[in-house]
């Protein structure tokens, strides 16, 4: 069977990629303590080996649109090519083309169908910032095989964040279940509080600091049943407009298991939002 | 109301190098050609399958062909939309960095949660 070697849960911010690279006077204060994190935040991914990545995130009105949109969905294609237009526009991401691993498409979705979730998928699938984001900060040299998987956090009605938590678990049990010897590292981005076209939008720090300190608790330490609690689709309006992405959080928690506490937590209070990196080392996945 | 319709000007102008100039530079024409010839495309059909019921109202219109953020917010538009396509606009005029993104949370100032309602 496979081994899960890694779960890992993290915000994904388009702007890493510019402030690491730039120099001189174009590079901002905070960079090299956000560099340093995220190079630490990498050898937890580098250390488990990974032979292939599921990545979970969403699309951000790319190709994904209001006229046919699914809540729930996996690429399964032999290549993806990756960023847009809007994305090199607006902060400056380059374009990238990662490999697919079909078979373990093809397997999650027959398995994850056949488990309860009505998947939608698509062969043809341009990715966004929310997938390549966790690649330039965890495996910048983007040469493993990946699995997309997209939910739906941004376009009203989403699904409940229990179903979020369910599909983590479901994955995870899947990827356990796969008849390989492969190495398959889980990797999840969403975000803390966040606003975004709002009153409260690319404020000195996120937009609910408290929010994001029980968020960071709550992921830290595996605590879904305190999540489940205080979180729903009503309540994430308040820490700020576009906190519903904290559900692929969720996702990750449910793929970490209840009550499991993380083997690596760190944070930064940026502007505008808090970045948050969490990584989980299964029983038996023999990581560092 | 017809939220879905903004939304869609949003997404289909900000998706297109062109129409993002276009429309920084002529709102009001590009907003009227946008409704007479691409309200009613489905973007994933042959353009020959139209839609034919696709219209703005009167204060939607209005507010796109005056770049009005402000009123979009309040009407419902997609907050990621308007946002993305409206740095893509302007950003380009201010001196600092996230100096517009600041000025745009500014001009919003008066709305506490709830926001307008953005289903669609």
């Amino acid at each position: 069977m496979a081994t899960v070697a890694a779960v890992i849960a993290s915000t994904h911010h388009p702007f890493y990629y510019r402030a690491s690279t730039s120099t001189g006077a174009d590079r901002p204060p905070f960079a090299d303590e956000w560099v340093a994190k995220i190079e630490a935040f990498r050898q937890t991914l580098t250390g488990a080996r990974p032979d292939v990545l599921v990545m979970i995130g969403s699309d951000h009105f790319h190709q994904l649109w209001l006229d046919n949109m699914p809540q729930f969905l996996i690429g399964k294609a032999p290549f993806y090519d990756a960023n847009f237009y809007n994305e090199e526009r607006e902060f400056g991401l380059p374009r990238m083309l990662l490999q697919g691993h079909e078979d373990l498409s093809a397997y999650l979705l027959r398995e994850g169908i056949d488990a309860g979730f009505d998947l939608a998928f698509s062969n043809e699938l341009r990715i966004d910032h929310s997938i390549t984001c966790p690649l330039i900060t965890l495996r910048p040299e983007a040469d493993l095989p990946i699995v997309p998987v997209y939910t739906n956090i941004f376009a009203p009605p989403m699904p409940q964040p229990k179903r979020f938590v369910e599909l983590g678990r479901t994955i995870r049990q899947l990827v356990e279940a796969w008849p390989t010897d492969q190495r398959v590292a889980i990797i999840g981005t969403g975000h803390l509080s966040l606003e975004l076209g709002g009153p409260r939008q690319f404020g000195p720090h996120g937009p609910d600091p408290e929010f994001d300190r029980k968020a960071v608790q709550w992921i830290a330490s595996g605590d879904l049943d305190s999540a489940l609690a205080q979180v729903s689709l009503d309540s994430l309006w308040q820490p700020g407009n576009a906190t519903h992405g904290f559900m692929d959080f969720m996702l990750m928690m449910g793929a970490a298991g209840a009550g499991v506490q993380a083997d690596y937590t760190d944070s930064l209070d940026l502007f505008h939002t808090m970045e948050a990196y969490f990584t989980w080392y299964p029983e038996g996945a023999h990581a560092p | 109301m017809s939220k879905y319709l903004v939304n869609k000007f949003l997404y289909t102008i900000d998706r297109d190098p062109e129409l993002v100039e276009r429309y920084r530079a002529d709102p009001r024409s590009t907003v009227t050609w946008w409704e007479a010839e691409q309200a009613n495309v489905i973007l994933n059909c042959h353009r020959g399958e139209r839609s034919t019921w696709l219209t703005f109202t009167d204060a939607e219109r209005e507010a796109l062909a005056t770049h009005d953020y402000v009123t979009l917010f309040e009407l419902g538009a997609h907050n990621f939309l308007t946002l993305t396509l409206f740095i893509a606009l302007f950003e380009r005029d201010y001196p600092e960095p996230l100096a517009f993104q600041r000025e745009y949370a500014a001009r919003l100032a008066r709305w506490s949660v709830p926001y307008p309602d953005i289903t669609t």
